[in-house]
């Protein structure tokens, strides 16, 4: 299965970049299309965030994972720069993890 | 100045690749299989997005479907890129697989010192974090493979936070921060509806009736 992915996902992920390099340009320029397309980064990765931290196989779970990621937010705010916030919020959890 | 941008964004950029190559890993995939996601995509998002749902316990057409949604940007900058590039041949193929949000942003920034400049940001940029992205990969994935139980380290924490920290560059105002916040809920809402996977894809349809209308701007 691991690998289906890793071939299948590369294979398109090209298709799609060699695409927007030989299409004329008026096919992408559909107004519609560009909103819709720069909101899905926004939506996808915003569902990656609860799916990974607040949620086990089918269900809400809050867990070590959402103390973590609270560290993770909170060091945004702070302006943290990515690794910090990362790292902060890993280490945290490995923390509550272990004190359960 | 071209150069000096170029290579400090690919340094900072490929960096990202340790939290990559780690959530892999983490997520189930062998270090090959990580290393292979980082050169033949090599569109971060998409790769995050790949690992992200099998990690959760998604099917593979679930994690491949979250990938490319998130890669069609990809195909917008290609189009912007192509008539500055203008490659042919193998070239283009290899400017098809550079194209990423860093190599477009960075030729973008280029234009006040013109198109020469533009096109040696794309290929500098593009190649720079093609290499410290897959190098960093390895050391992510290798670590992650050292540590062992994911849980036990916090790595499992560590996703979820670099997605978010994926995410938030991208909230530039308030009605792109109610958008992400309406996502999040929409995900939670059809979690036990859906087999594990899913519901991130499902919340591509957020996406889709948000942007369907222009936005009223009210002043």
């Amino acid at each position: 299965m691991m690998w289906v992915v890793v071939t299948v996902t590369s294979a398109l992920c090209f298709a799609i970049k060699l695409f927007g390099h030989l299409v004329p340009e008026r096919w992408m320029a559909h107004p519609r299309l560009q909103r819709i397309n720069a909101l899905i980064p926004i939506s996808l990765l915003s569902a990656l965030v609860v799916a990974q931290g607040l949620v086990l196989k089918t269900h809400i779970a809050v867990d070590h994972r959402a103390v973590g990621l609270l560290v993770a937010l909170a060091a945004l705010l702070a302006r943290a720069p990515f690794p910090v916030v990362v790292v902060s919020a890993a280490l945290t959890s490995a923390i509550v993890y272990h004190l359960h | 100045m071209t150069v000096r941008d170029s290579l400090s964004v690919s340094l900072t950029v490929g960096a990202y690749g340790v939290a990559f190559g780690a959530a892999s890993v983490a997520a189930g995939f062998s270090v090959l299989q990580s290393c292979a996601l980082s050169l033949f995509t090599f569109t971060g998002a998409s790769q995050f997005a790949a690992v992200g749902v099998v990690g959760a316990g998604g099917a593979a057409a679930s994690a491949i479907g979250a990938a490319t949604m998130l890669g069609t940007r990809n195909a917008l900058y290609g189009i912007q890129m192509a008539p500055l590039i203008r490659a042919t041949g193998l070239r283009r193929l290899a400017a098809a697989h550079l194209t990423i949000d860093e190599s477009t942003g960075v030729a973008l920034s280029q234009a006040p010192r013109g198109t020469a400049a533009m096109r040696l940001g794309f290929w500098l940029t593009g190649s720079g974090v093609f290499v410290f992205w897959n190098i960093f990969t390895l050391v992510g994935a290798l670590g992650a493979k050292a540590l062992g139980n994911p849980a036990s380290w916090g790595l499992d924490a560590a996703v979820p936070a670099a997605f978010l920290g994926l995410l938030w560059p991208r909230l530039e105002n308030s009605y792109l921060r109610w958008v992400a916040a309406a996502s999040m809920v929409f995900t939670l809402c059809i979690t036990s509806l859906l087999p594990a996977g899913l519901p991130i894809i499902a919340t591509a349809l957020v996406a889709v009736v948000v942007g369907w209308r222009p936005r009223e701007v009210k002043q």
